[in-house]
């Protein structure tokens, strides 16, 4: 017996609203990974052709500081979707990603996607408003982040 | 709502108690939680039977010939007479109680102020979520919740640091992790990469904690700006504003609303606060002028 993928993207919370036909398209370009502790998923300035979906795990995304070495600049878990640079011009990575702790996630094909999203409008205005959301959240994020709020000001 | 403690009204003899007294306290242990942050143990130079104290409230610690600053108390409320307080190196006051020794003086005023609604809490989720030296005031709450484990539904701490270097407590929070049905999660604005944990602003991790928003208790304590996106969080995430309490930090002075220092909105924080349900502060927070 063969399980798609569709039930899972159904329920998750990024697929929320998203029409039917859509999850079985999207469906297709998608299948399960599973990724070691250490291991790098993408590396800053290769071909960024994939996103994903962490189901179950902790993934750093990193890139080096000269005097610092390499520094994480934030980690994706349980539920948080992993790159959006499959999505914009260049197409480049533009940090190092791995995986901190055994991660099961959903990988998918986004040269695929954007080739779809390009054919049909209407998939890529549903695919491009979740991930401007979640663009928005990390920005938020960061300027937070920026602030170093727990710092000593006095 | 949280509400103010009842002072003991008579002491033997018939004395009122001088809240502008200080009591004397010895201190038993200077210990160096982080580069910046220290805690001092300190017990009663009387029995201190007449002292408790509810979770959330705070003292004025009073360096004798330097001055006296309002420090949130952080120790375990079933743990008297010994008093704990951990506070940041930030001013005169705080340079020079951190040059105190075992056996020296300091004098204690308090307890001041409202408490973190921990006895309303029982029955439900509660979600404690802390930024920096902000978990110090959350601490009596945790022990209490952890001494009547049994009353409460899920129970979790989301505490946010600047580094792993600057995390409160790890000794501690790791035994409670093992010990007690407690889901401990923390993340930190920058790391190393041999940080195998989270890295982010606290607020990202509530949108997936594992509580129920619509029968949930939240306790919020950090830097204004961490409460004000955390409380939007929370709020967005379903928890309902009357059972979401965050602790304010003003200039405490005299610890019983008479003096203004602490001013905030129409409230004064020493007496009304530190700790608040949102709806009461929800149109002054933020606010640059306030």
């Amino acid at each position: 017996m063969i399980h798609t993928l569709e039930p899972i993207l159904r329920e998750h919370p990024f697929f929320q609203g998203m029409p039917d036909t859509y999850i079985q398209l999207i469906a297709g370009c998608s299948m399960n990974v599973r990724f070691e502790a250490g291991h790098v998923i993408f590396r800053e300035g290769d071909p960024a052709d994939q996103f994903y979906l962490i189901r179950e795990g902790l993934v750093s995304l990193q890139l080096v500081v000269p005097h610092d070495g390499l520094t994480t600049v934030m980690t994706v878990g349980n539920g948080e979707v992993l790159g959006w640079s499959w999505l914009f011009p260049p197409y480049r990575w533009h940090f190092d990603a791995r995986a901190q702790q055994p991660t099961h996630a959903l990988a998918f094909d986004g040269k695929c996607l954007r080739a779809k999203c390009d054919e049909d409008h209407s998939l890529g205005y549903e695919i491009y408003k979740r991930f401007m959301q979640i663009v928005t959240e990390r920005l938020e994020s960061t300027r937070l982040q920026l602030l170093d709020m727990y710092g000593n000001h006095a | 709502m949280a509400t103010m403690l009842e002072q003991p009204e008579v002491l033997s003899a018939g004395l009122v108690p001088d809240p502008m007294l200080p009591m004397s306290y010895r201190i038993q242990r200077v210990r160096q939680e982080t580069d910046d942050t220290f805690t001092l143990e300190l017990l009663p130079e009387d029995s201190g039977e007449r002292f408790s104290f509810a979770p959330g409230q705070f003292n004025m610690l009073y360096v004798f010939g330097v001055g006296e600053v309002p420090i949130s108390i952080s120790s375990d409320p079933d743990d008297a007479p010994m008093l704990k307080h951990t506070t940041r190196v930030v001013g005169t006051v705080t340079k020079a109680m951190r040059k105190l020794k075992h056996g020296e003086t300091i004098g204690i005023r308090g307890p001041f102020g409202t408490h973190w609604p921990v006895e309303e809490a029982a029955g439900r989720d509660v979600v404690i979520v802390a930024g920096g030296i902000g978990l110090a005031p959350l601490r009596p709450a945790l022990y209490r919740l952890m001494a009547e484990r049994e009353k409460y539904r899920k129970i979790v701490l989301l505490y946010g640091t600047r580094t792993p270097e600057d995390m409160l407590y790890r000794h501690e929070l790791e035994q409670w992790r093992g010990k007690f049905d407690l889901q401990i999660e923390v993340t930190v604005d920058r790391a190393a990469s041999s940080w195998r944990g989270n890295v982010g602003v606290v607020t990202t991790m509530i949108p997936r904690a594992p509580f129920d928003p619509s029968n949930t208790f939240a306790m919020v304590c950090g830097p204004e700006v961490m409460m004000r996106f955390t409380v939007m969080e929370l709020l967005k995430r379903g928890v309902v504003p009357e059972r979401t309490y965050l602790s304010a930090e003003r200039n405490m002075k005299c610890g019983i609303g008479f003096c203004g220092h602490c001013q905030y909105g129409p409230t004064f924080v020493c007496k009304d606060g530190p700790v608040f349900a949102f709806p009461r502060i929800a149109s002054i927070i933020g606010k640059s002028e306030i």
